[in-house]
C-alpha cells in the first residue's frame, strides 16, 4: 500500500479555494436538484446565493495578499484576481437573486439553472485567475457553454432559441480566432504562460510578424466576448432573447470575466507592444461606442436598447484600455466595471419585475405610466438609467470621470471628446425611458412585488450600490487601483509559489 | 468665520425634497415643500447680513476632503459676486412654490414639489462650489430635475423641449469636463499634483493654444447656457413649453449660471484669452441684443415674447461681463439679479394669465384694464422694470452696463441702446395690446383679478424692484470688492500682454537692418 502523498495538500490550494467552492457547489446544486421538485427551486436559487457569498467571502480574504504565482505559474493569486472574483461572484449572486422567483413564475427547471449560472461563475473566476493563454480559453469556454445553454434557457419560446444558437455559433466562431491567436503567440514565443510571453517581446529573435497576428487575433477574439464593433452582432439578439436574469448576468458578468482577461493579456503583459494594439484599439473604441449609441436611439425594446449601451458602455471601457499609458487607466477601468455591475443589474431587474409568463413586456411603450402606479420601483430605474448616462453623483459618472481623466492623462484627448460626445448621445435614449416612465399614460402593471421579496432585494443593492459607489467613491477607488497595480507587480514581487 | 452655512443652505432644499415624498396629500405636500423652500431663504438672509462687505476674497470657506485620489475636495465659499445671485434664488424658489400650490400644478403635486427642491440644490451648489469638480456634479445634477420639469408638466411640445434643453446643455457641459480634465492634468505637470481646486488652478502656465482651446470649452458651455446668439436654439422651446414655475427658475436663475460661469471659472481662468476673445463676445452680445429684440417683436405668444426678451437681456449681461471694466461688471451682476426679479415676474403673472384663459395668445386680449385693474397695474410695474424705466431696477444695470461698454468699445454701446429701444417698443407693444383698447373677447370680461396669494407672489418682486432701482449702494458697495478682484487677473493679464508685445516690438527694432547700421 502506498503512502498517501500529503504534499497535493499544501498552500497552493488555498487561492483557488472560492474556485472550489462555487465547482463543488455547481455539483451540490445539481444532485439536490433531484430531491427537489422544479416548482420548488427557489430553495435551491438561496442555497446558491449562499454558495456564492461563501466564495465572496473567501475571495475577499484574499484580497491585499502579496501578488504570487500558483500551479506552475498557470493561475495568479492576486488582489486582481480577487477583485473581478468577487465582481464575478457578485454578479452570479444578483443574478441568482432576480431569478428565483422568476423561475418559479417561468416554470423553469431550477437545478439546472442554477447550476448552469454557478458553472458559469466558475469560468468566469478561471479566466479572471488565469496567467497562462490556456487557462484564460479554458475559463472562456466554461463560461461560454454553460451561458449559451442559459440563453435558451425558455425553451418553449423560439426568440430564445434564437438567442441561444447565435450566441453559440458566433461564440464559438470567435474562440477559433482567440485560440489560433493563442497558437501564434505559442510559436512566437514559445510559451503559453503569460510571464515568458512577457520576457520573450524583448528578445531580438522573436519573430515579430507572427507575433502580431497573434495579437491581433486574440484582439478578435476577445472583441467578440466584450461585444466590440465590428464583432458585435450577437449581441441585441442574445440578450433580448436570452431570459432577462441570464441577460443581466451575460452583460456584466461575461463582460467583466472578458475584460479581466483581455485586460491581463494586453495591458498587463503586452504592454510592450501597446503602440501597436493601441491604434487598432483607438479605433474600435470609437466605433464601438458610437455604433452602440446610435443603434440604441432607435430602439422600442428596453433589452435590446440596453444590449445596444452594453455594447457602448464597452466601447468607453475600451476607452479606458486605449489609456495604457496612464497609470490610471487599469483602476479607472476596474471601478467602471464595478459601478456598471450595480447599474447595470439593477436595469436588469427592472425589466425583470414587469415580466410575468407568457408576456414579456419590454417594449419601452409598456413602461408608460409606471411612476403613477409604482412610485418607487419607477424611481429606481431613474436612478439606474441616469447613473448609465452619467450623472452626478451616481456611479456611471464617476467611472466616467475616471476614465475620461485616464484618457487625458494618456494623451487621447480626440477619443475622449468622442466618448463625451457619446455620451451625450446616450442621455437621449436613457431619459426617453424615465419619459415614458413619468410623462406618458398608459402601460402595463407590473407584478405585484409584495409577492417577489428576493427581487426587491435585488433592486434595493443595486439602486444602493449605485448611489453609494458614486457617492463616496474613495474607497472603491483605492481597491480599484491596488488591484491593478497587484496584477502589474514586477517580477521581485513575483514568484512561483510551489511549482511541481 | 466658521460654521456650516453654505453646507446647510445646499441641502435643507434636498432634506425638503425627501421630506415631500413622505406627505400623504397635497395640501400638506404644497405647504412642506413652501416651507422647505424658506429656510434656505432665510439662511441666504443671515448670510447677506453676516457677509463682511469690505473683503474681496472668499467667506463662509469650507473644505472638506472628499476623494483625495483625485485631490478633489468638498470646497464651498461665498463671495460677492455670489452672494446676491444665491439670494436671488432662495427668493424665486419660494414665491415659485407659493404661485405653484395656487392651482398652477395639479397633477402630482409630490413629484413636482422634490423636483423643485433637487433643482433648488443643485443651484445653490453650482453657485457656492470652488472645487472644480463639486461644481460640474451640481452643474449637471441641475439638468435632470429641470428636464423632468419640463417633461412632466411642461405644455405643448413639452417632451421636444425638454430633450432639446437638456441635448443642448450636456452637449456645452461634458466639453467643459474634458478641458476640466486637461486642465487638472496640465496643472499636476506644474504643482506636481492633482488638484480641482479652483483658486489653485490659478495662472497654471499654459500654452497659448492649450488656453485658446480651453477657454473655448468653458466659454461654449457657459454661452450655451446664457444663452448666446447663436446658441440660443433651446431658449424659446424650453422656456414657452416648461411649466411657469419652471420658466421663473429657467429665466430667473438658470440662465444666470452661464454668465456666472463666465465671471467665475472662464474669465480668471484664461484671463488673457478672455481679453484677446472680448471683441468677439461684444460683437455676439450686441446680435443677440438685436436678434431678440426683434425676434420678440412678431412672437403673437406673449411667453414665447418673453423667452425671446431674455436672449436681447443677457446679451446686455454679457456685453457688460466683455466689457472687462469694473462699470460692466458690477453693471452685469446688477443686470443678472434685475432680469431674474423681472423676468421672473413676468413668467408669473403670464402663468395667471393662462390659468384665467388658457391661452397665451396675445390676439386672445385685450382691453383686460377694465376688467382686472390691480393685474393690470402690477404687469405694468414688472414690465416697466424689464424695460428699464429709471427709479427701478432695471435702470440701474442697463446704464452701468452701457458705461462699461462706452468705456471700452463705444460702437458697441451704441449699437445696444438700439437694442434698448427696440426692448421698449415690444414691451409696451404687446402691453398695450393685451391690455388696453376695447374688450374684443366676451371670456374677458369675467376674468377674475389677482388673488391673495398671487399678490402675495408679487409683491416681494415689486419691493425689490423698487428697492434695487432707488438704493443700488447696498449690492453694489458688496459686489464691488470681488469684482474687483476679479479685474485684477485681468489685468495682470493685459500687463503680460502688452509686456509680450512691447518685447516683440523691442526685439523687432532690435533686429531691424536698418537700425543695426545706423549703429
Amino acid at each position: 500500500m502506498t503512502q498517501f502523498n500529503w504534499s497535493v495538500i499544501n498552500f497552493a490550494w488555498v487561492p483557488i479555494l472560492p474556485l472550489i467552492v462555487v465547482a463543488a457547489g455547481a455539483m451540490g446544486v445539481l444532485l439536490a436538484g433531484v430531491q427537489i421538485d422544479d416548482e420548488d427551486s427557489g430553495s435551491l436559487g438561496i442555497l446558491s446565493i449562499a454558495l456564492f457569498v461563501f466564495a465572496a467571502i473567501l475571495a475577499l480574504l484574499l484580497f491585499g495578499g502579496r501578488p504570487s504565482l500558483t500551479f506552475s505559474g498557470a493561475l495568479s493569486v492576486s488582489s486582481y484576481t480577487a477583485y473581478f472574483e468577487l465582481l464575478v461572484l457578485f454578479a452570479a449572486a444578483m443574478t441568482a437573486l432576480m431569478s428565483v422567483e422568476y423561475a418559479a413564475d417561468q416554470g423553469l427547471a431550477g437545478a439546472e439553472y442554477y447550476a448552469l449560472i454557478m458553472f458559469a461563475a466558475l469560468g468566469m473566476m478561471l479566466m479572471a485567475a488565469g496567467d497562462d493563454l490556456i487557462v484564460i480559453f479554458l475559463g472562456l469556454e466554461t463560461m461560454s457553454i454553460a451561458v449559451y445553454a442559459l440563453a435558451g434557457f425558455l425553451r418553449r419560446d423560439p426568440r430564445s432559441n434564437e438567442a441561444a444558437l447565435k450566441y453559440f455559433l458566433l461564440g464559438a466562431f470567435s474562440t477559433g480566432f482567440l485560440l489560433y491567436g493563442i497558437a501564434l503567440i505559442y510559436g512566437a514565443t514559445g510559451s503559453i504562460k503569460l510571464e515568458p510571453i512577457e520576457a520573450a517581446l524583448s528578445r531580438p529573435a522573436t519573430d515579430n510578424a507572427l507575433l502580431l497576428a497573434g495579437v491581433g487575433l486574440m484582439l478578435i477574439g476577445f472583441g467578440f466576448k466584450v461585444a466590440a464593433v465590428p464583432f458585435h452582432m450577437w449581441t441585441p439578439d442574445a440578450y433580448e432573447g436570452a431570459p432577462t436574469p441570464v441577460t443581466a448576468f451575460m452583460a456584466v458578468g461575461v463582460k467583466a470575466a472578458a475584460f479581466a482577461g483581455f485586460m491581463r493579456v494586453f495591458m498587463v503583459h503586452l504592454g510592450p507592444l501597446g503602440p501597436q494594439w493601441t491604434m487598432v484599439l483607438w479605433v474600435v473604441a470609437a466605433l464601438t461606442m458610437t455604433a452602440g449609441n446610435l443603434a440604441a436611439l432607435v430602439q422600442t425594446n428596453i433589452k435590446r436598447m440596453l444590449a445596444y449601451s452594453a455594447i457602448a458602455h464597452a466601447g468607453y471601457i475600451l476607452v479606458g484600455m486605449t489609456a495604457v499609458a496612464s497609470p490610471r487607466a487599469g483602476g479607472a477601468i476596474l471601478y467602471y466595471l464595478l459601478g456598471y455591475a450595480f447599474t447595470n443589474l439593477g436595469a436588469f431587474a427592472v425589466v425583470v419585475a414587469l415580466e410575468r409568463r407568457g408576456a414579456a413586456h419590454d417594449d419601452i411603450a409598456d413602461y408608460r405610466g409606471l411612476a403613477t402606479r409604482h412610485p418607487w420601483l419607477s424611481a429606481a430605474m431613474a436612478l439606474f438609467m441616469l447613473s448609465l448616462t452619467g450623472v452626478p453623483p451616481l456611479a456611471g459618472f464617476f467611472g466616467k470621470f475616471y476614465i475620461f481623466s485616464a484618457a487625458i492623462d494618456a494623451h487621447l484627448t480626440w477619443l475622449t471628446i468622442i466618448a463625451v460626445i457619446n455620451s451625450v448621445m446616450s442621455a437621449y435614449y436613457y431619459l426617453s425611458v424615465l419619459i415614458a416612465i413619468y410623462a406618458r399614460e398608459g402601460g402595463v402593471e407590473p407584478v405585484a412585488l409584495r409577492t417577489r421579496p428576493a427581487l426587491v432585494a435585488a433592486l434595493v443593492i443595486a439602486a444602493a450600490g449605485t448611489v453609494a459607489i458614486g457617492l463616496f467613491p474613495q474607497p472603491y477607488i483605492s481597491s480599484a487601483a491596488d488591484a491593478f497595480a497587484s496584477a502589474l507587480s514586477n517580477a521581485p514581487h513575483r514568484h512561483i509559489v510551489l511549482s511541481r | 468665520m466658521g460654521g456650516s452655512w453654505l453646507t446647510a443652505v445646499i441641502f435643507t432644499p434636498l432634506l425638503g425634497a425627501l421630506f415631500v415624498l413622505a406627505q400623504p396629500e397635497a395640501r400638506a405636500t404644497w405647504r412642506a415643500g413652501f416651507i422647505f423652500s424658506l429656510i434656505p431663504l432665510a439662511i441666504s438672509i443671515y448670510l447677506f447680513a453676516a457677509f463682511d462687505p469690505a473683503r474681496a476674497s472668499y467667506q463662509f470657506v469650507e473644505q472638506y476632503s472628499w476623494i483625495p485620489q483625485f485631490g478633489i475636495s468638498y470646497h464651498l465659499a461665498i463671495d460677492g459676486i455670489s452672494l446676491f445671485l444665491v439670494l436671488l434664488t432662495t427668493v424665486l424658489f419660494s414665491l415659485s412654490m407659493l404661485y405653484s400650490g395656487g392651482g398652477d400644478i395639479e397633477t402630482r403635486p409630490r413629484e413636482f414639489c422634490f423636483f423643485m427642491l433637487v433643482l433648488e440644490m443643485g443651484l445653490l451648489g453650482a453657485l457656492l462650489a470652488v472645487d472644480l469638480f463639486l461644481f460640474y456634479v451640481f452643474w449637471e445634477l441641475m439638468l435632470i430635475p429641470m428636464y423632468f420639469l419640463i417633461g412632466i408638466w411642461g405644455h405643448g411640445r413639452k417632451y421636444y423641449a425638454a430633450f432639446k434643453f437638456i441635448l443642448y446643455t450636456m452637449l456645452g457641459s461634458i466639453l467643459m469636463l474634458v478641458a476640466i480634465l486637461y486642465l487638472v492634468t496640465a496643472a499636476r505637470a506644474h504643482l506636481g499634483h492633482l488638484t480641482y481646486d479652483l483658486l489653485a488652478l490659478y495662472g497654471v502656465p499654459l500654452s497659448h493654444r492649450e488656453a485658446t482651446w480651453l477657454f473655448a470649452a468653458f466659454a461654449l458651455a457657459f454661452a450655451i447656457k446664457v444663452p448666446m446668439w447663436p446658441l440660443h436654439t433651446w431658449l424659446p422651446d424650453a422656456h414657452t413649453e416648461a411649466p411657469t414655475a419652471g420658466s421663473v427658475i429657467l429665466a430667473g436663475v438658470m440662465l444666470k449660471m452661464g454668465t456666472y460661469g463666465f465671471l467665475r471659472f472662464a474669465i480668471p481662468l484664461f484671463p488673457e484669452i478672455a481679453i484677446e476673445a472680448a471683441p468677439l463676445f461684444l460683437a455676439l452680445a450686441v446680435v443677440g441684443i438685436i436678434y431678440g429684440a426683434l425676434v420678440a417683436m412678431v412672437q403673437p405668444d406673449i411667453k414665447r415674447l418673453v423667452a425671446y426678451s431674455s436672449v436681447s437681456h443677457l446679451g446686455f449681461v454679457m456685453l457688460g461681463i466683455f466689457a472687462l471694466n469694473p462699470q460692466g461688471m458690477e453693471g452685469a451682476i446688477y443686470q443678472m439679479l434685475n432680469h431674474g426679479i423681472s423676468t421672473g415676474g413676468l413668467f408669473l403673472l403670464i402663468g395667471m394669465i393662462y390659468l384665467r384663459r388658457h391661452t397665451r395668445e396675445i390676439a386672445e386680449f385685450g382691453g383686460l384694464w377694465k376688467t382686472v385693474p390691480i393685474f393690470a397695474a402690477v404687469f405694468m410695474v414688472v414690465m416697466l422694470s424689464s424695460i428699464g424705466l429709471p427709479g427701478l431696477n432695471g435702470f440701474v444695470g442697463e446704464f452701468l452696463i452701457l458705461v462699461g461698454t462706452y468705456l471700452t468699445k463705444s460702437l458697441a454701446a451704441e449699437i445696444a441702446v438700439v437694442g434698448l429701444i427696440l426692448g421698449a417698443l415690444y414691451m409696451l407693444y404687446a402691453y398695450e395690446r393685451v391690455w388696453f383698447g376695447p374688450i374684443t373677447k366676451a371670456v374677458n370680461e369675467t376674468m377674475a383679478d389677482l388673488s391673495g396669494r398671487e399678490i402675495a407672489v408679487m409683491a416681494p418682486l415689486i419691493v425689490l424692484m423698487l428697492f434695487m432701482g432707488l438704493y443700488p449702494r447696498l449690492l453694489l458697495s458688496r459686489i464691488e470688492p470681488s469684482v474687483g478682484a476679479l479685474l485684477g487677473r485681468v489685468h495682470a493679464a493685459q500687463a503680460r500682454i502688452d509686456r509680450r508685445q512691447h518685447d516683440a516690438r523691442a526685439l523687432a527694432a532690435l533686429l531691424d537692418p536698418k537700425s543695426v547700421a545706423a549703429k
